[in-house]
C-alpha cells in the first residue's frame, strides 16, 4: 500500500524553489528555468491521476521537471544541428600547438568541481527546507535566501519579530539537524 | 553588583537568539560581547554558535535561489484555475 498522496495547492510552497534550482543549476538561465518549472506543474497537474503514490510527491515532480530539461536540450540542439556551426582560435602568431590547452585547461583551478558541489548542497538545503511545515519554510526562506527585512515579513505575515525569531530558531535547528543527516 | 551580573551575563535562550540575528547582521554591539562572554564559558552556546554559524556558510557557499513573490502568486493562481478547470 502506497501513503503518498498530491496535494497540488502546497506545490508552490514546498516545491517550486527546489525545482527552481534543480532546473538553474541544468541550464543556467533563470528564465528558462522559470518556465521550465511552469511547465512541470502543469504536467504534473495533467497526469496527476496516474500518480500511483509509489514516490514521494517531490521525486515525482522531479522526474517529470527532468523529462522537460531532457525535452528542452532536445529542442536547442535540434535547431543548432540547422545552423553551421563555425569557432574561430584567434592565434596572435606564437599560438602554435597550444590550442587544446587552452581550451580545457581551467585557469581557475578546482572552480568546477566547486561549482558542482556548490550546486548540490544547493539542492540539499531546499530539500530541507521543504521537509519544514510551510510557516517556517516560508519565513525562513523570505529572511535567509530573499533577504527580507525582519520588520517587512513581520507585516506581510501579521507577526511579531519575536515570533518571527522563535520560527527562525526552529527552522535553522530543524536544517542543521537535516544537513548533518543528509550533507555531512 | 546584581545589576551588572545580568548586564552582561545571559541566559542559554537568550544566547541562542542573540547567535540567531548575528547570522542576519541584527545584533547590537552589546549583544554580542553578551554572546562572546556566554560562549567563553558555556560548551552549549559554544556548539550551538559553531553549528548555526556553519549553517549560515553554507546557505551562502549554496548560493540558494528562490522564485520570488509575483512568479510563485502567478503560479498558484494558474494552478487554481487549471484545478477549477478539471472539477468542471
Amino acid at each position: 500500500m502506497s501513503s503518498n498522496t498530491l496535494d497540488p495547492t502546497q506545490w508552490i510552497d514546498k516545491y517550486a524553489d527546489y525545482l527552481y534550482n534543480y532546473s538553474v543549476s541544468r541550464v543556467s538561465d533563470n528564465e528558462i528555468a522559470q518556465d521550465l518549472v511552469q511547465e512541470t506543474f502543469l504536467a504534473a497537474l495533467k497526469s496527476s491521476e496516474n500518480y500511483k503514490g509509489d514516490a514521494s510527491e517531490r521525486t515525482w515532480l522531479i522526474s517529470i521537471l527532468k523529462r522537460k530539461i531532457i525535452d528542452y536540450y532536445r529542442k536547442i540542439n535540434s535547431k543548432k544541428g540547422k545552423a553551421e556551426v563555425r569557432m574561430s582560435y584567434n592565434s596572435d602568431g606564437d599560438g602554435d600547438g597550444d590550442w587544446m590547452e587552452e581550451r580545457i585547461s581551467d585557469p581557475h583551478g578546482n572552480n568546477a568541481e566547486e561549482k558542482i558541489q556548490n550546486t548540490e548542497l544547493g539542492l540539499a538545503i531546499h530539500e530541507c527546507i521543504s521537509k519544514l511545515p510551510p510557516k517556517q519554510a516560508k519565513i525562513f526562506s523570505m529572511k535567509t535566501i530573499e533577504g527580507y527585512e525582519t520588520e517587512t515579513i513581520c507585516n506581510e505575515l501579521d507577526i511579531t519579530p519575536s515570533n518571527l525569531w522563535v520560527i527562525i530558531h526552529r527552522a535553522r535547528t530543524a536544517l542543521t539537524a537535516c544537513l548533518e543527516e543528509n550533507w555531512f | 553588583m546584581k545589576t551588572k551580573k545580568s548586564l552582561l551575563f545571559i541566559s542559554y535562550e537568550e544566547a541562542r537568539h542573540i547567535c540567531d540575528k548575528i547570522q542576519y547582521g541584527e545584533a547590537t554591539r552589546m549583544e554580542q560581547i553578551k554572546l562572546f562572554i556566554r560562549i567563553s564559558w558555556c560548551n552549549i552556546s559554544r556548539k550551538y554558535t559553531q553549528k548555526n554559524t556553519q549553517l549560515t556558510t553554507l546557505c551562502q557557499s549554496a548560493n540558494l535561489k528562490s522564485l520570488d513573490k509575483d512568479k510563485k502568486d502567478s503560479l498558484k493562481k494558474m494552478l487554481e484555475s487549471k484545478m477549477s478547470e478539471s472539477k468542471d
